[in-house]
This record gives C-alpha cells, structure tokens and sequence, in this order.
C-alpha cells in the first residue's frame, strides 16, 4: 500500500466512524481503532492515540451543531464534566496500575449491561418521578424542538447526583481506555437522570471533548500521536460528523435507540472478545 | 435601570452561539492547519504516490514523534509537513480547553455564581490534567 493509498482509505473509514458516532453519541474511537489495526496494520499504540484525537474531532464537530439548535444541554454538560474531568484523571493514573486486559473485560460487561437496560427502557412508560429540590436549584431542566413530531419538548431533569457519581465511572474509563465513554455517557443521562434520548447524545457530544482532551495531552506526552495518522482521521470523522449531526434530527427517537442497543452489543463483543484473547 | 433585563444580562441563546462559534472556530482552524499539514508532506515526498516502503516509515516506526511544542514549533518553521499537521492537533486538543474558559467568563457576565464555580474547576481539573501530562 502506498502512502496515498494508505491516507484515503484511513479518510474513507474515518468518515463512516464520524457519522455513526455523531448519530450515537460515541467518539467514533471504537470503530477507528479495530480498523486501524486489524485491516491496516498499524501499531495499537498509533492507533490509540489517533483515536483519541478523532474523539476530541467528533464531539467539537457534531457538538457545535447541537448547541446552536439547543439540543445539548449546555448546564448539565458543565455540571456532569465535573465528574468526567476527575475520573479522567484517576482513570490516567490508574491505567499505569491495572492490566488492561482487565480493562477490557470490564468495559465490555459494562456496554453489554447498558444494551440490555436500554432495550427495557425502549417499552418503560415515562417516569413521574419529580425533578427534586438539586436539578432545580442548578437550573438543570430544559427543552429542546424535536424535528421528527415538530414539537417543543419539554424535560425535567432527575437524579443529578447518580448522574455525577456514573460520569465519573465514564471518565474513568476514557482516562484508563483512551476512548471518549459516550457509549456510557449517554445511558448515564438517558436511563440515569431521564433525559431524553436525542439531549443525551448531543450533551454526550459536547462533553467528550473535554474528557478526551484532558487524556490527549498524556498521548501527546508520550509520543503516541502519529500526525500521518492522527491527521487523516481527524478530517475523516470530522466529516462524518458534520454530516451525522444533520442527520440525527430527522432520524426518529425509538429507531435511534434500537440502533444503539445493536452498536452496544457489537462493541460489548468486541472489548470482551480482546480481553480474553 | 432603562435597559431591558435581557440587554443587561444576555441571554442563554448567546452562550449558546458564543460556544458554538467557538467549537467551529477551533475545529475550522484546525482542519486547514492538518490539511496543510499533509499536502506539504506529499509535495515534499512525491515518492509517497507510489512507494509502497515509504508507508512502514511512517505508520509502523517505533521511533517517538514530536511530543514537546517546542519540537513542534521548529518542525513548522523548518516548514516541516508532519509538524504543521502536528500543530493542527494541539489546536484540535486546545477546542474544548478554550470552550470551557470561554464558558467561565459567559456565566460571569451573567452573574450565574453556581455556574462560574462549577466551570471553573472543570477548568482547573482539566489544565492540571494537561500540564501533568506535559511535564512529563
């Protein structure tokens, strides 16, 4: 393969991981690190730190679009990075302690447990459980125009302190795995603290980019970010992205989930399957 | 006192479009940067069209790359094409950091306490988390 060659083809899948992490809420690593090694060869550690990279592309790409059409909750991506940010940290100084074969038997049971939970979640009748004296004070609840019925939905926000001490998980796991978590963040705020499913995945968005930046600079640090790769598949999913966020408000909610209860499943496979290897 | 309450404190709808211009800003800004970056390298190494051993050299290399600014900063005055798309990335990495300082000074001129408390130690967790990662 030449190296042209080479940079199209990592454009061309980094595109397709771009446009399904936007509509998913993921950072798209999970799609750009099995290709990148697996179909192209190139060291895991490369490829990680491009991953990485492409996490911090989707969510400032797709995110961008979200908040200007108030479909990210711009207060409860604040408040929850505040656990983001600090399980970050512990997850990046935890990563030099635990086997990473762990790590990802870990993870994986995780994503597994959060497919089944959203597939319930699919027939659950609305919660009427009231917002509670915490989301009120902060000022958490909002309302966004769904594009798919026309209308003005409005949403109280519950559970904030279970929605914090779950970010922290995910954060944990961005800093310990180098992947942005959306796969947990978005269950986080979808299944945890109620929101609805097209808020969670754009507050997902804008949130990852902040957990992943904070792991970026380790990478950089180290040495671990390749510009002939990283480069390339920053543009790619940059792409996808833009393209995926314009696509999320015309796809309905309940098909939306069903997708994600199929990508959940699939990554669940995946990490387990290369922990016990 | 004349004033409306919206043009003493702004509304939510413009720390919306305030984070959004400046996420793009960031990202459009490193796009061109990383962009430039590679199509300097293949000018400078046409053999990179056809030669298949030339892509070992630069996805398999055990070598450690650039990974200090200042290393980056000579690579892009040596007009170096790996540098340059290096410098996209660290813009690429800095997008969110600035979003979240952008955001602190949003809800001071609000006036939104909780909010400039809460932002600004993401703020704080988020530098300490770079500059340990950097002085390393």
């Amino acid at each position: 393969m030449t190296p042209l060659l080479f940079v199209l083809i990592v454009v061309g899948i980094s595109f397709v991981a771009g446009f399904l992490g936007a509509l998913l809420g993921l950072g798209g690593g999970l799609i750009v690190v099995p290709v990148l090694t697996l179909l192209l060869h190139v060291d895991i550690r490369l490829a990680i730190g491009a991953s990485i990279i492409s996490v911090i592309a989707t969510s400032s790409g797709a995110a961008a679009a979200y908040v200007r059409e108030h479909l990210a909750n711009i207060r409860v991506a604040m408040f929850l990075e505040l656990g983001t940010a600090s399980g970050a940290i512990v997850g990046a100084y935890l990563a030099g302690l635990v086997h990473p074969r762990w790590l990802y038997i870990l993870f994986g049971a995780m994503l597994g447990y959060s497919a089944v939970a959203m597939l319930r979640g699919i027939h659950a009748t609305p919660s009427d459980e009231p917002p509670g004296a915490l989301s009120d004070w902060l000022r958490l609840n909002g309302a966004y125009f769904d594009h798919a019925t026309g209308e003005r939905v409005e949403y109280p926000v519950r559970r904030p302190l279970l929605g914090l001490g779950m970010m922290f998980g995910a954060g944990t796991v961005s800093g310990l795995l180098g992947v942005g978590s959306g796969a947990l963040k978005v269950p986080a705020m979808d299944l945890g603290m109620g929101l609805p499913m097209k808020v969670s995945t754009a507050t997902s968005n804008l949130m990852i980019g902040v957990t992943a930046a904070a792991s970026a600079g380790l990478y950089f640090a180290r040495g671990q970010i390749d510009p002939f790769i990283a480069a390339p598949v920053a543009l790619g999913v940059l792409a996808g992205a833009l393209l995926g966020s314009r696509a999320l408000k015309h796809v309905s909610s309940e098909r939306l989930r069903r997708l994600f209860v199929v990508v959940l499943v699939i990554v669940s496979v995946h990490m387990i399957w290369k922990g016990v290897l | 006192m004349g004033a409306p309450p919206s043009r003493r404190r702004p509304a939510a709808g413009n720390i919306e479009r305030l984070i959004s211009l400046t996420l793009r800003t960031g990202v459009l800004l490193s796009v061109a940067v990383m962009f430039a970056g590679i199509a300097v390298t293949f000018a400078h190494h046409p053999d990179y069209f056809h030669s298949r051993p030339a892509l070992g050299e630069l996805t398999q290399s055990r070598e450690i790359f650039a990974n200090t600014t200042g290393a980056v900063a000579r690579g892009v005055r040596e007009m170096r094409g790996q540098s340059i798309a290096m410098l996209g990335i660290l813009l690429l990495i800095a997008t969110p950091v600035v979003r979240v300082a952008i955001s602190v000074v949003l809800f001071a001129v609000q006036r939104d306490r909780r909010y400039v408390l809460i932002t600004a130690v993401v703020l704080a967790l988020l530098l300490t988390s770079l500059m340990s990662g950097l002085g390393e």
